[in-house]
Formats: structure tokens, sequence, C-alpha cells
């Protein structure tokens, strides 16, 4: 009562009111922030996909390039002849009983001073945790056990059939690991939180364990298998044989994994024509051969590509792949996986790719009495959706290229089709199946497919890899199919979570997510976003830069009236038109050009400061740099190949000639002159050869390692002295 | 002849908004077939530069949903009403410094901080409520472990958003 009250009242009130409102303004502009972050993480991994899908087509390229080179080269000379010739000869498998005799490793002598683990066997289940333990603390493992242990593991994958059997009654416990992409330390994160293999706990690897991250020997050694690079790298003397022997290995995997004749579990997924019965019947060891003769034939009747590109592809296949084509990656590239690509935005149609399906043959992983598993793999092409979290609604799937859609053409196919189907193929959400125009090989394959294929053959769900997953993993088809993805940060460090999956006997699947960083965990949800973007930005700045002349060409054709400017959606047009990533350029604006007012940009000023960052070296001419910088993926692989005895240097005259072969394909216009000076200029100790791995360092063309703390020992390159080198990557 | 100039300054700005709107709704467009799940909206028109309220943005969505709502937005029916949102400057972000004032307005002593409990309270009961995970997320990232509070002009600082 009184008046004091109500004004005290009326005060309070409005005291409340204000509060409530001040709360209000606060969400909203907080809400507005997360979905900014949102945006941006979203834009982060289109960005990464883009540019592994753009990575593909330059692998596309040289394959092309190689064919071009079967097909069609008519040495000038003797000595270039023989340069060719010399490059890519053939060598056969080891055959069957050159291989039986293993007595490839018991001559090697392991010294006495070597205190890394000592095999013996049969393999015990103390000697792998011993293994397991020794690479934790980072050693190495002798190339005689090496040796020894693959010759074991192939007399016994030997024995396994084509789909190997797990069942839980025998291990109570059955978990599944996706790709691994050589990242070591996800998978002791996973024993450690799991458990060792052992008779009770089988594990199941499914696929793609090697290939970008550095410690794919010490995984295979583990899971049995290896990695070309790293391998010889690290088996310097022994490399070329234990390759050989892992050829053989490879190719004895096992295609698939049937648990309790209920779950099906592949590398890839499946396809309307999948016929497990003639899956189990093939000779898998056979395959690889002729998957390559195959598929090369399939090529020659691609529509012609948009791309200037020779257009006759012999059908016969050529013989000097063949090895390597089985082989493991004899090109590693860093991005250079498929990933997704929206052809509705962009006008670039993925080109399928002969030799991908078969050196990349991953593998359905098969269980060990010993919990070790099978299933080796290579580079992968992971894709990923953007969705943060896992529908469970109508399933929304990883972003697809939507090719101007072909219907699978055969009616039925022949085995070896069966076998990339499972290997290749990703599940999509719409009904139906079509060609996987992206990989080059399987399909994309719907919920009716998938609920055919359960029913056909009585199983209850499709466990399958293959794709990354910002979640590690993911269900689809109405949680029929589950995809299962075990490499952390696969992307960057932050950019994605690893998964692995249990099975009991009831069949339940039982998901764990890990992230093996303990930096990401204490980072903010925005650090970790901003970190992973500015990873992503970077690449999309070097391709920006890559392609300058073309930009440059691109924004003229908008500014008619020559005022130096043009609009920033018209930025966006003419960006597209060159990069064709697909990506959204207006919603990444913000981070690639800085903020005009007006709505312009000042183009000519934009492509110099790109270039300022960009380049390094004054003293080579920046167009050269430029074109290099663009084909720089390729030029990898193709030094790599030079480097036939994988010592990681080539003569001055083989990197001439490369570049002469080289760059009279992609009608690329270099003189001989720059050639022979950069060359020059890159032999650094002027003895004749360049360190491949500086000459690749130079454009900054290094593998990111892995941040662990303060303890890698990889320092990226940065020119800081005249000649321009910096310690090279260790691998 | 003015109106023209006009109508046609209109047209290319219309016609820029139309390219920016279909980028971001691109992003989530999952299967390429011009939707996007209604639960992306908020995400989407926030990101095209609009700060509306959750009252607000539930609106929006009334007028850009099917008549019989499935979960889904079609980039059709999307497309003209986020243009007149543009158009209209509706939903303008937050200056900094309304934002400060909102802060003093829940720290009347002016110590120039929250507690972390005062924080929860305020997000949690007032204004249009956080969810937790929402909360959680503001907290991991503007609280102060030593103190166990937010200064929030540094809050503030820290989260700005470059428009451009």
């Amino acid at each position: 009562m009184g008046s004091g009250t109500s004004a005290q009242h009326h005060f309070a009130f409005q005291n409340a009111e204000k509060a409530f409102k001040a709360a209000a303004l606060i969400q909203r502009w907080y809400r507005r922030y997360m979905a900014r972050l949102e945006m941006r993480r979203h834009c982060t991994w289109r960005i990464f996909q883009s540019i592994e899908y753009a990575g593909q087509q330059d692998q596309d390229k040289l394959h092309d390039f190689f064919s071009y080179l079967v097909d069609h080269f008519t040495p000038n000379s003797n000595h270039e002849r023989d340069f060719l010739n010399c490059k890519f000869t053939t060598e056969r498998f080891l055959q069957d009983s050159e291989m039986e005799k293993g007595s490839d490793y018991e001559s090697i002598e392991v010294p006495d001073n070597y205190t890394g683990p000592r095999l013996s066997f049969p393999l015990l289940p103390d000697h792998a945790t011993a293994l397991v333990e020794a690479f934790r603390l980072k050693q190495q493992l002798h190339a005689r056990y090496v040796l020894n242990l693959l010759h074991e593991t192939r007399k016994h994958l030997v024995q396994l059939p084509n789909i190997n059997r797990v069942s839980t009654c025998y291990s109570e416990e059955i978990t599944v690991c996706g790709d691994l992409h050589g990242q070591l330390d996800d998978l002791i994160f996973i024993f450690h939180k799991n458990g060792l293999p052992s008779p009770e706990r089988a594990y199941v690897f499914n696929g793609d364990f090697v290939d970008r991250g550095k410690e794919s020997v010490e995984i295979l050694m583990i899971l049995l298998y290896g990695f070309t690079k790293e391998v010889m790298h690290k088996y310097k003397t022994h490399g070329k044989k234990i390759l050989k022997i892992l050829q053989d290995v490879f190719c004895w995997l096992p295609l698939a994994t049937l648990v309790d004749e209920k779950v099906l579990i592949l590398h890839g997924g499946v396809s309307d024509m999948t016929d497990l019965e003639l899956l189990a019947k093939l000779d898998r060891h056979k395959i690889v051969s002729t998957l390559w003769r195959k598929t090369r034939k399939q090529k020659g009747k691609q529509p012609a590509k948009e791309k200037a590109a020779p257009t006759s592809h012999a059908e016969r296949p050529a013989p000097w792949l063949l090895p390597q084509s089985c082989s493991l990656p004899t090109w590693p590239l860093h991005l250079g996986s498929p990933g997704r690509h929206r052809t509705s935005r962009s006008s670039s149609i993925p080109c399928s790719r002969p030799v991908e399906p078969l050196e990349l043959a991953p593998r359905g992983g098969s269980s060990a009495d010993l919990g070790l598993g099978g299933a080796g793999s290579r580079q992968a092409s992971p894709r990923a959706g953007p969705e943060g979290r896992p529908r469970s609604s109508r399933q929304k799937q990883a972003q697809r290229p939507r090719s101007p859609c072909r219907p699978r053409r055969r009616k039925t196919i022949s085995w070896p089709f069966q076998v990339v189907d499972i290997l290749w193929s990703d599940p999509m959400a719409q009904e139906g199946c079509k060609a996987n125009t992206v990989r080059g090989g399987g399909c994309y394959f719907g919920p009716n497919v998938t609920e055919q294929l359960l029913q056909k053959y009585n199983l209850q769900f499709l466990i399958r890899s293959h794709e990354c997953k910002p979640e590690g993993y993911e269900f689809c088809h109405r949680r029929k199919v589950l995809t299962i993805f075990s490499a952390s940060n696969y992307y960057e460090v932050g950019s994605n979570r690893g998964a692995y999956v249990k099975l009991g006997p009831a069949l339940t699947p039982y998901v764990v997510q890990y992230q093996a960083n303990k930096e990401t965990h204490r980072l903010t949800m925005r650090q970790r976003i901003s970190r992973v973007e500015e990873s992503a930005l970077r690449s999309l700045r070097e391709k920006l830069f890559a392609s300058s002349l073309d930009l440059l060409g691109e924004f003229k054709k908008h500014d008619a009236d020559k005022t130096g400017l043009i609009t920033l959606s018209a930025w966006a047009e003419a960006v597209e038109s060159v990069l064709h990533l697909g990506l959204p350029w207006l919603m990444l604006r913000p981070q690639l050009v800085n903020s005009s007012t007006d709505n312009t940009l000042e183009y000519k000023s934009w492509l110099e400061d790109l270039a300022k960052e960009q380049l390094s070296r004054e003293n080579i001419q920046s167009s050269l740099l430029e074109t290099l910088y663009r084909n720089r993926s390729n030029l990898e692989a193709i030094f790599r190949i030079i480097d036939s005895d994988h010592s990681g240097f080539i003569s001055l005259d083989e990197f001439r000639q490369t570049w002469k072969l080289f760059s009279s394909h992609m009608n690329i216009d270099i003189t001989d002159d720059c050639i022979c000076d950069l060359a020059r200029s890159i032999d650094f100790n002027r003895d004749g050869h360049i360190d491949i791995n500086e000459f690749l360092e130079a454009f900054h063309i290094v593998e990111q390692s892995s941040t662990e703390g303060d303890t890698s020992d990889c320092p990226q390159a940065t020119n800081t002295d005249n000649s321009g080198c910096s310690k090279p990557s260790k691998h | 002849m003015a109106d023209d100039k006009e109508r046609e300054g209109t047209e290319l700005v219309v016609a820029e908004f139309h390219k920016k709107i279909k980028d971001a709704f691109e992003v989530f467009d999952h299967e390429a077939n011009n939707t996007v799940d209604v639960r992306e909206i908020g995400t989407i028109i926030r990101s095209l530069g609009c700060c509306p309220s959750e009252g607000e943005l539930h609106d929006l969505i009334l007028e850009v949903e099917e008549e019989e709502p499935t979960g889904y937005i079609r980039f059709e029916k999307f497309l003209p009403v986020m243009t007149k949102v543009l158009l209209e400057k509706r939903y303008r972000p937050i200056p900094e410094d309304i934002l400060l004032r909102a802060f003093e307005v829940l720290d009347p002593s002016k110590r120039g901080f929250l507690t972390k409990e005062e924080l929860i309270k305020y997000m949690t009961e007032e204004g249009e409520p956080f969810s937790q995970e929402e909360m959680e997320e503001m907290l991991s990232a503007a609280i102060d472990p030593e103190s166990n509070s937010i200064r929030y002009k540094d809050y503030i600082a820290m989260m700005v958003v470059d428009d451009g």
C-alpha cells in the first residue's frame, strides 16, 4: 500500500522487463554468431572436399598422360626412347614359388645392437602386444621381421575365403574399424580404449589402412600392411623386397566379412548387381590385372571429356603399368583423392579413372584368430557430408555430385565389376542405382538397393567405410547402412572425429567416437573451426594463385568499361568458372577478399596481394612458378616414378627430360632454357642431382605433419636461406 | 527516366541478393534438389547478415514452409521471402555498443563481469532461453576458469563477426 510500494513495483517490473530484453538481445546476438560458425564449418568442409576432387582430376590427367605415352609416343631420339623404356619396363609378379620359398628374409641378419621388437613364429598375442608398444615408442621393426611377418601373413590369407566369416559365438565382441589412413595414434587409441585383439575380441579392419598418415608401416605391421614411400624410406636396403611381397599379400586379402551370417562388412558398398555367391567363388588373387584391362576398355567408351584430352585410348593394356597398378601407391598425392563435386553448379564432368580402382582396391577386412586384421588398401577416397549431426529423420546423405544421371548401362556385370562395386560404391539418399562418376568405379546405391540385397541374403544391415564423416560414423538407409570412419582429424587437426563400432551377439551396433588429439579437446568450438578453416583457406588461396592468369582474364571480361573494378558476385562467378570447385564463393568471400564497402573489388590488386602471399622465390619467373604450382601434384607423381629406385634423387637430365615430355603433353609453354635454369637452381649442392623433396618443398608442397604438441620433427618448408632449401619432410 | 534508372538499380541489387541467397542455401542442400532441412533455415538466414530473434525466425519459417509442413524448405519458396527480408533490411545485426549495454543491464553494479551462475540464470531463464547445449557452448568460450566469471567487454571483442 502506498505510492512507494507501487513505485517500487513499477520500478521492479521495469527492471525485470529490461533484464528480459537484455537477455533476449544477448541470446539473439549469440545465436547469430553460432550460425556464422556453423556456416563456416560447412564451407570449410566443402573446400577440403572440392580440392580433393580437383586433385583427383589432376590424377586423371596424369593417367591420360601415361596412356598417351604408351599409345602415341614416338621417341625422337634413341636417347628419349631409352629413357622411356628404361623408366617404364615391366616387372613381373613374383612367382608363387618364389613367394613360398621365403628365403628372402632368412638370409637377412639382424644386428646385435638392434633394440626393436623381435618376432618369432607362430606369432603369439604377446608379440603383437609388444609390437604395438614398440611402435607407440616410435621404434622401427627390422626388415627381416617385416618380411617374415608378411610371408606368414600371406600363408594365412591364402587360406581365407573371399567372404570371410566371423561369429559372435567364438568372439563375444566384434569391433569394426573403418579407414585409418596411416594414423597410428588413432589405432593405438582404439586398442587402448577397446582392448587389444584377442580370440574373444575380434577386430575387423575395413580397408584404407594406409596412405596419408606417416605411420602406415607400423599400422601395417600391426595389421600386416605397408606403403611405398614410407616403406622405402624406412627400409632403404630391403624396401623393394618388402614392397614386392606386400603386393602379393595385398591381393590375397578377403573381399568382405560376414558376421553371424547377418551383418555384411565391405569397404565401399553394394550395387543392384551385387552377387555374393559370385564374389565368393572368384579368384581374388587374379583380380587386379584383370580389372586393369577391363576398366581401360570401359574408359574408351566414355563420352568425350570436357577438356581436350587424347581421345584414343588403346584397348590393349599397358603392361608396364601393371605391376605398379597393383603395387602400393606409386603416386602419393596429399590431397588427391576424389571428393564430392557439385556438378549441378559446375560444368566439368568428372572422368572415370581406369587405374585408380585397381591400385586402390581396398578390401573388406578379415579377422584372424589372433585378432590381427586383414584388409589392406591404399589411397582413399574420402568424401564427407557436411552435417555435424547424423540425421535421424529422413536420411540426408553426404553431398554427392549430381552428374547428368547416367543410369547403369549393363544388364549383367562380369565379376571384376562385382569387386569394383563392393569396393567403390557410396550410398545415396535417392532410390535407384547409378554410376559413381566421381570415383570412376562402383555406383551410388539407394535405399531400395540396400533393402533388396538385405532381403536376398537374409541380412540385417551393412557396415562400410570409404567416406570421411564429421562424426566418424553415419547411419543411412533407415539405419540399414552404417558408415564407419576411423581416421580422426583426417583433413586437418580438428576436422572430424573417428569412430569404431562394436557388435555383440545381439548384433546391435554400438558406436564409440574419439578424436586422437588432446589439443582439440581444450579448444573451444570456435577455435577448432578457425584452425581447420585456416588450413582449408590456405589451400584454397594456393589454388587461386595458381590460376592467376586465367582469373585475370575472366575478371577483365566482367570489366567491360576497364574501370579496374568488378562486383563481388562477378568475382564469384569468375572464380568458379576458372576453378570449377563448386564452392559457395559468396559465403567464403569475407575470408578471401578484404571487405569492400560498396560491393566492388579492385581485382588486379587482389591478385597481387595473393601473389605476394604465395611467392617466395623471386628468381623464378612467376608464370613458371604458377604453372608448376598448378601441376605440382602431377609433377610429384611423375618424379616418383622416374625415381625408380626410390632413392629420393633424380638426375638433372632425367628432370629435364621428364619436364619436356610432360609439358609438351599438357601444352605448357615453357622454354627449355627456363627448365634448365630451374633445374640448375634447384640442384643446390651442384652434384647433378635433385632431391625431390627439396624441389617440392620449394613450392610449399609438404605433407602436413600431424601436430602432436611439439613433438613434430618435420618442419614446414620455409625458405630461410638463398638456396630455398629446407629440411625435407620426414615420412 | 529517373524511375527507370532506379528500377534498374533495384534489379541489380536484387540480382546480387539472389546470388547470395542461392549460395547460402546450397551449402545445406545436401541432396542437390533445392531443399534444405527446416532446422538449417536459421543458420542460412543468419549467415546472410540477418539477426532475427527466435520468435521472428519462427514467423519466417511459417512463411516459407509448405502448406503441409514436410520438414523441408524449398528454394522456390525461400528465395522471394528472403529477398524481401534483405531489401527491407529486416533483422539488422546488433551493434557492439548496444550489446555492451545489454550486458551492463544485467550487471547493474557495474563490476565489469557476470558470474557463471548469473550468466546461466539469465541465459536459461530469461529472454528466449538457451538449450543446455547452447549454454554449455557459450560457457566454454566465455567463462574465465580462474575467476569463474565472464568479463563481457572482452568477450564481445573476441566474438566479433566479420561481415565484410
